[in-house]
C-alpha cells in the first residue's frame, strides 16, 4: 500500500509551490515503554477530507496531537502546509474529543467561540466578535444555544459549539478527534453535511478521526487505517478492503459496515 | 452612626480595612482560579507552610539576635515565610506536573511536613522571649494589629498580584477552561500553573502574617465559591469573589470591633453568611 498516491505525479518545484495539507514523514512517538507511532509516513494534498481510522489504542489521537504540536514526535516530523506542526494554529480549526474540557467551566457557547477567534479566553465580549461568534454559531445551525451555559448543552450542541469555534476564523485545515463519539445519528448527519459544505465554499482540508468506517467509505476522499503503523493510505475503496482492516483491526468486524 | 465615623479615624482601623480590602482582592483574583481548577486545598496548604515559614523565620531572627533591634523588615518572620512558601508551592506544583500523585495528595504532604517544621522550629525559642505574636495570632490573625511594615508587604503583594493577573489572564482562563486546547492556541499552560502556584504563594504569605491561617484558607475559597454560584462567566466570578471578599471584611472588621469578637471569626462567619443565602439563591447556570 503506497503512502504518497500522488508520488512521481509531481515536481520538486511543484510541491515546493503547493506544499501538502498534512505531511507526516517517519514519524515515531513512544511514550515511555509504548511505542504508540511507529514510522508513520503520509502527505495529504490540500482539498482532501481524510478519515483516520483504526482500532483503540492506534495511536489516532496522537498522531493528532503529533499535527498539532502538543507532542513532538522522538522520530520524524509533521508539517501543515509547509510549516512545522505547531507553527501555524491559525490554519488549523480543531475540533477536540469532548473530554478534556472542564465542564463546569461557566461559559456560554458565544464565549466559547469568541475563545477560537482571539485564541484567549474573553473577558468581555465585544459587538463585533459576538456578532461574528453568533454568524459562526448560525452556519453551524446553533444560534439558538449562543447564550446557554455549555454545562447545559447536550453532546450534539456542545459539538457544534466547538466545530463553530473551529471554523469561526475560517482556518485551511479542519482536524476532527472522534467529533461523533456521544452523538446521535442525526447530529452526526449534519456533521458531515456541515462540513462538507464547508469544504466546498472555502476550498478546505479536513481530517477527522473517526471510528464510523461506513461514514469514512461514504464521505471521505482518502483514508488512513492505522494501528501504530500506517497500514493504509488512499482511496476509501482501495483501503477499507477486507485484507487491510484484518490486518489493522485483527479481525473484519461487521461485515456489512463496508460492504461496495 | 456618628460612632461608625469616629472608630474609622483611628489609624488601626483603617490599616486594618486597607490590609483587608487588599488580602480579599488578591484572594478573590486568585481564588476564582484555585475554586476552578479543583485547588481548594491549597490555600490551607500554603498557609500552612506560610506557618511553617514563620516559625523557621522566628527562630531565625531570635538565634540572630534580631528581636526588638534592627530594621522594620528584619523584625517580621514575613521575609522567612514568603520563600518558604514560594517554595512549598513550586514543590507542589512540581510534584502534580511529573508524577501521578493528585494535587490533593501533593499539597497534603507539603502541608504536613510545613506543620512539622513550623512546631519544630516554636519549640526551640525559649519559652521567655516574647515574639510579638501568640498562637491565636497565627490562627486567626491580628489585623487589627496590622504593622506597617506588613501592610507594606500587602500592598506590594497585591501590586505584583494584580498586575500579573492583568497580563496573563485571558491565557490563564483559556487554559483553566480546557488545558489542550489552549496549547494548540500557543498557551504555556505549564509555566502559567506554576505561575499561579507562585503568586498564590506570594498572596497567602505575606496575608497569613496579618490575617492568620485559618482565615487565610477561607478567604481563597469561600467568596470565589459563593461568586461562582452567582456568575455565568469567569470573568464575572471574579469580580463578585473580590467584592463578597472586601464586602465581608468591612463587615467583619467593625463588627467584631463592635461586638469585641475575635475578627478573624467575625470575617469568615459573614463570608459563611453570603455563601449560604447563595446556595439558596443560586442561579441555575449549570
Amino acid at each position: 500500500m503506497t503512502a504518497r498516491p500522488d508520488a512521481g505525479a509531481t515536481t520538486a518545484a511543484a510541491a515546493v509551490a503547493t506544499p501538502p495539507a498534512l505531511h507526516v514523514h517517519r514519524v515515531s512517538v513512544r511514550f515511555g515503554d509504548a511505542l504508540v507511532l511507529d514510522g508513520v509516513d503520509f502527505d495529504l494534498p490540500a482539498g482532501h477530507f481524510l478519515a483516520i481510522v483504526g482500532p483503540n489504542g492506534a495511536g489516532k489521537s496522537t498522531l493528532v496531537k503529533v499535527i498539532l504540536g502538543l507532542v513532538a514526535p522522538q522520530k520524524g516530523h509533521a508539517a501543515v502546509f509547509g510549516r512545522d506542526a505547531g507553527d501555524a494554529p491559525e490554519r488549523i480549526g480543531y475540533v477536540p474529543q469532548l473530554k478534556t474540557f472542564d465542564r463546569t467551566f461557566p461559559a456560554s457557547a458565544v464565549e466559547l467561540v469568541v475563545s477560537g477567534i482571539r485564541r484567549r479566553w474573553p473577558v468581555r465580549v465585544g459587538r463585533r466578535e459576538r456578532e461574528r461568534a453568533l454568524a459562526a454559531l448560525a452556519d453551524v445551525g446553533a444560534e439558538r444555544l449562543a447564550d446557554r451555559p455549555l454545562a447545559r448543552l447536550s453532546g450534539g450542541e456542545l459539538q457544534r459549539a466547538f466545530l463553530a469555534r473551529a471554523l469561526v476564523r475560517e482556518p485551511d485545515l479542519v482536524l476532527l478527534d472522534e467529533p461523533a463519539t456521544g452523538v446521535d445519528f442525526l447530529a452526526e448527519h449534519d456533521l458531515y453535511d456541515l462540513l462538507e459544505r464547508y469544504q466546498a465554499r472555502r476550498g478546505a482540508t479536513v481530517a477527522m478521526v473517526t471510528h464510523d468506517l461506513a461514514a469514512a467509505r461514504f464521505h471521505a476522499s482518502r483514508v488512513l487505517v492505522l494501528n501504530r503503523r500506517l497500514h493504509g493510505f488512499g482511496l476509501p475503496e482501495d483501503v477499507l478492503c477486507d485484507a487491510c482492516l484484518q490486518e489493522a483491526f485483527g479481525h473484519l468486524g461487521h461485515r456489512h459496515a463496508v460492504a461496495f | 452612626m456618628d460612632e461608625l465615623f469616629e472608630v474609622l479615624r483611628f489609624g488601626f482601623m483603617q490599616r486594618a480595612l486597607v490590609a483587608g480590602a487588599l488580602v480579599a482582592l488578591m484572594s478573590g483574583l486568585l481564588g476564582t482560579f484555585v475554586v476552578q481548577r479543583r485547588l481548594s486545598f491549597l490555600g490551607d496548604g500554603l498557609a500552612h507552610a506560610a506557618f511553617g515559614g514563620m516559625g523557621v523565620g522566628a527562630l531565625a531572627i531570635v538565634s540572630a539576635g534580631l528581636l526588638g533591634a534592627g530594621a522594620g523588615v528584619l523584625r517580621s518572620p514575613l521575609w522567612i515565610a514568603l520563600p518558604f512558601a514560594l517554595l512549598t508551592a513550586l514543590g507542589i506544583a512540581y510534584v502534580r506536573d511529573r508524577t501521578d500523585l493528585s494535587s490533593d495528595t501533593a499539597i497534603g504532604v507539603f502541608f504536613a511536613v510545613s506543620v512539622a517544621l513550623g512546631v519544630l522550629a516554636f519549640s526551640r525559642i525559649p519559652p521567655d522571649v516574647n515574639l510579638g505574636f501568640n498562637v491565636m495570632d497565627l490562627l486567626f490573625g491580628s489585623i487589627l494589629a496590622v504593622r506597617a511594615v506588613e501592610l507594606g508587604a500587602i500592598v506590594t503583594a497585591a501590586a505584583i498580584v494584580v498586575a500579573v493577573l492583568g497580563a496573563t489572564w485571558g491565557r490563564l482562563a483559556y487554559a483553566t477552561f480546557d488545558d489542550e486546547l489552549a496549547r494548540t492556541d500557543g498557551v504555556r499552560s505549564r509555566r502559567l500553573e506554576y505561575l499561579l502556584f507562585a503568586l498564590s504563594a506570594v498572596a497567602v504569605a505575606v496575608s497569613a502574617v496579618v490575617v492568620g491561617i485559618v482565615l487565610m484558607a477561607a478567604y481563597l475559597v469561600i467568596p470565589a465559591a459563593t461568586a461562582r454560584l452567582w456568575s455565568r462567566s469567569l470573568a464575572g466570578t471574579s469580580v463578585r469573589a473580590v467584592a463578597i471578599g472586601v464586602a465581608t471584611t468591612v463587615i467583619g472588621v467593625i463588627g467584631s470591633f463592635y461586638l469585641d469578637a475575635p475578627t478573624g471569626s467575625a470575617i469568615i462567619l459573614s463570608q459563611a453568611a453570603v455563601f449560604v443565602a447563595a446556595v439558596a439563591t443560586r442561579r441555575r447556570s449549570g
